[in-house]
């Protein structure tokens, strides 16, 4: 490695109330795959923000190549060879993959001449794409090919990669990995931002942690463990979720032949699903975004009814329930969208506890709000899943992701749910919040409650189910206890290979 | 009640007349919405457009002098929108029935002088030969020019939109104002030159209707007119040549009316007149119950509030 490609020094960055970064400084060598590691909140969002040109630093310098980089918008940042795949995509649904791509180019060729370059590119690294289709009829995966392929159609010296695996199946994870190395191998250096730990240590030849805006360690993440990692990134040791032995109990929950059409013209139908739930059960449902995980959720909470007999809980039918009878009658549910779905952004902590809560806690009676009541449940709520808030009173949209995430599962957790059917419950929440709301679940199952989480985390998935199932285009596969699974295997399940079973 | 004297000739070239101030305020909501913003202040800038333009033409005695003027109100009062929803961030509904509120007001207070005035006609334009082929000459050839840039509008519109670049840009701004913003468009810019355009759009829009359809001006003489175009953008799904099919739809109904009742129809005429509304609200439920607002061809982020976090 001789002189660096990206070198940073003393880069700081205040909002207000929060430094969001401290005095930062690394270098990425060119064609190194350089891994930026932190907790959520730890600065590495603001970070590359501002290596891309959308947020200016109070102070510091960044250099690329030995030029001076001090890109005021991201135009200017993209001249300077930076790229960058969004961790949230950043594309257009109602568009085509060409129009999506040459929005993202600073001097698009035309059109047709556009559309072939898009094949040579995509064909060159193994990630097919066709210019014609619409962006939201496009599977995850496909999503992001188009925004790697935006990036490479501008021949970037550094490409910045925002938690690229986290929507992906481990097939098409090793698919991006072959494109990453292949990039690098070219010269191209890149800033690759994750919390998978095991990913960093397969992928990257250097590693910069970052805790609370500062850099707490560098390290080379081949010869350092995912857990020492882990610590340097929390800053104290972690404890992985309990899971004691037990028998599965009777029967809760069944689901029998439910198929619902698709709710919009981008969603996705359910096909005959079948769910039996014991007392005391986790049924872990995998699958890739966009697979029929946000239309289960509603078809279970009652968001969308659904024929006769196909939803029963304890004998009865609530197939034909809205969400607060079904509620009444124990089936509680978290819905992935925390605000806006889970929440109402601008209603306060307590007003968004009575939402829910409002039936089971009995926080309403003859037509009026018990406030005492509500506000003494959003305060246990708060204490038992160590929400991090200045009080109750606190708007949910002041609350960060992973703060928010807690207070919404343990909302459900703390009515004491027959049911439980949570949709990503850890997506975006630090590691230490992740282990503590997996572990919540888990209490609740042994307490006798069935919890469904339905994921797109498969490690997750792995530590806390019982059993496995995976969606794939509406369809629900046939679950297996998750001890006899192992990555290969849930792979063939998320791509739709549910015979395998006949095959072995 | 004599239906033999209603001219098929005389209908379409009377429809495309009446479809016309429409058509054109409907064209620049189009452009309006596609970039993201519901702006339903239309009937104010239409009426705004109206007074403007017949003020012109009166003192200048050029109704294409007018015609510029009516575009330049129209588009002067739509910044007045623009700002408080761009850059106050004020919320678009109301903002939109408020600046609807402030161009009648304001059109009224402009036109006080201009009451029963007769304004400088606009001329069908001569082509000649082709003007007097028997019906094609009348209803292809036999009218005035901004009949004809009402149509070529339309067309350059569904070009601009389709098949340009800075199209492209305006319908992803539309799309996801965040992702048009991490790729770095200038979202409110783009915004705000398509109110502008929506804007003179409508004062064209206007100006058409006090300068060539009445032709004279009274107060509140858009009648619902701004709401009607608004209307067909949804109808027409966002797509610029619907727009066109149901401008003339709209305007085929509104002079069949008028026909009906001259040929003496045994309905209350009230029954009539108020046809053109019911038959769009009931084309609207239909279109709407067909599907969502995805489906439908919605712009995304329509009428949601753009704030660049840093």
């Amino acid at each position: 490695m001789t002189a660096p490609l990206l070198s940073i020094q003393g880069l700081t960055k205040a909002y207000p109330g929060v430094v969001a970064n401290d005095d930062v400084s690394f270098e990425i060598g060119k064609g190194q795959i350089h891994a930026l590691l932190g907790e959520n909140g730890a600065g590495k969002s603001t970070l590359v923000k501002m290596i891309y040109g959308l947020v200016t630093p109070d102070s510091g310098r960044m250099e690329i190549a030995g030029q001076p980089h001090a890109p005021a918008t991201p135009l200017q940042a993209r001249d300077a060879g930076v790229a960058m795949v969004f961790q949230h995509f950043s594309l257009f649904d109602a568009l085509d993959v060409a129009e999506n791509i040459a929005l993202g180019m600073t001097d698009p060729p035309p059109m047709r001449d556009l559309a072939a370059r898009i094949r040579e590119v995509s064909d060159a690294y193994g990630l097919p794409l066709d210019p014609d289709r619409i962006v939201g009829d496009l599977s995850a995966g496909e999503r992001q090919r188009v925004e790697i392929v935006r990036c490479l159609l501008q021949d970037p010296r550094l490409l910045i990669m925002d938690e690229p695996t986290s929507v992906l199946t481990p097939q098409e994870v090793e698919i991006l990995f072959a494109t990453l190395r292949k990039l690098a191998a070219e010269g191209t250096a890149i800033l690759y931002i994750s919390h998978k730990l095991e990913e960093i240590r397969s992928l990257c030849d250097a590693a910069t942690i970052l805790r609370l805006g500062k850099v707490v360690g560098r390290c080379d993440p081949r010869e350092t463990s995912a857990r020492e990692l882990a610590e340097q990134m929390v800053g104290s040791t972690l404890s992985s979720p309990a899971r004691p032995a037990h028998t599965p109990g009777d029967t809760l929950l069944t689901v029998e032949n439910l198929s619902l059409p698709p709710a919009h013209a981008f969603g996705t139908p359910l096909r005959d699903i079948q769910i039996t739930l014991a007392r005391g059960e986790v049924l872990g449902i995998g699958g890739v975004a966009g697979n029929g995980q946000d239309e289960l959720l509603a078809a279970l909470s009652g968001e969308r009814l659904s024929p006769r007999g196909t939803v029963t809980l304890d004998g009865s039918d609530l197939s034909r329930a809205g969400p607060e009878a079904r509620r009444k009658a124990g089936l509680l549910s978290a819905p992935e969208e925390r605000l806006g779905h889970a929440a109402a952004p601008d209603m306060s902590l307590t007003e968004n506890a009575l939402l829910t809560g409002h039936g089971r806690k009995g926080l309403t009676g003859r037509g009026f709000i018990d406030w005492r009541g509500a506000a003494g449940f959003a305060r246990d709520i708060i204490a038992a899943f160590d929400v991090r808030t200045p009080g109750e009173g606190t708007a949910a949209r002041a609350l960060s992701g992973g703060n928010l995430q807690k207070f919404v599962i343990g909302r459900e957790v703390l009515q004491g749910p027959t049911v439980l059917v949570v949709n990503q419950p850890t997506w975006g929440v630090d590691a230490a919040a992740a282990a503590a709301i997996r572990q919540a679940l888990l209490d609740l199952a042994e307490a006798g409650a069935g919890v469904i989480v339905i994921s797109q985390d498969l490690d997750e998935l792995m530590e806390i189910s019982d059993r496995f199932a995976a969606l794939n285009e509406g369809r629900l596969s046939a679950p297996v206890p998750a001890a006899t699974l192992d990555v290969k295997r849930i792979g063939l399940m998320l791509g739709g290979a549910h015979d395998m079973e006949a095959a072995e | 009640m004599d239906l033999s004297a209603i001219s098929p000739t005389l209908l379409v070239a009377s429809l495309m007349v009446a479809a016309t101030p429409i058509l054109l305020a409907a064209l620049g909501e189009l452009v309006v919405e596609k970039s993201g913003v519901l702006n339903l202040g239309v009937e104010g800038m239409m009426i705004t457009g109206a007074i403007c333009g017949f003020a012109v033409a009166v003192e200048t005695g050029n109704p294409v002098v007018g015609f510029f003027a009516a575009a330049l109100g129209g588009a002067l009062l739509s910044m007045i929108f623009g700002v408080l929803t761009q850059f106050f961030l004020s919320n678009q509904v109301a903002t939109g029935l408020a600046l609807t509120l402030f161009g009648l007001g304001l059109s009224s207070l402009l036109g006080q002088g201009y009451v029963g005035i007769k304004p400088p006609s606009t001329p069908r334009l001569d082509l000649g030969p082709l003007s007097d082929l028997p019906f094609v000459g009348r209803v292809v050839f036999g009218h005035d020019w901004v009949v004809y840039l009402s149509l070529i509008l339309c067309v350059a519109i569904w070009y601009f939109l389709r098949r340009t670049r800075a199209g492209l840009k305006l319908r992803a701004v539309g799309e996801s104002h965040d992702a048009a913003h991490a790729m770095g468009l200038k979202v409110r810019a783009i915004r705000l030159a398509a109110i502008a355009f929506g804007g003179a759009m409508a004062g064209l829009g206007g100006a058409y209707l006090s300068l060539v359809r009445v032709p004279q001006w009274t107060e509140g003489m858009t009648a619902g007119a701004g709401w009607i175009a608004l209307a067909i953008v949804v109808f027409a799904s966002w797509r610029a040549g619907r727009v066109l099919v149901g401008a003339y739809l709209f305007g085929g109904v509104t002079v069949l009316q008028l026909n009906l009742q001259a040929a003496g129809v045994a309905l209350p005429v009230e029954y009539l007149s108020m046809s053109p509304y019911l038959i769009t609200i009931a084309v609207l439920v239909v279109m709407s119950a067909r599907g969502t607002r995805r489906s439908l061809g919605a712009p995304a982020d329509l009428g949601k509030q753009f704030h660049a976090v840093h």
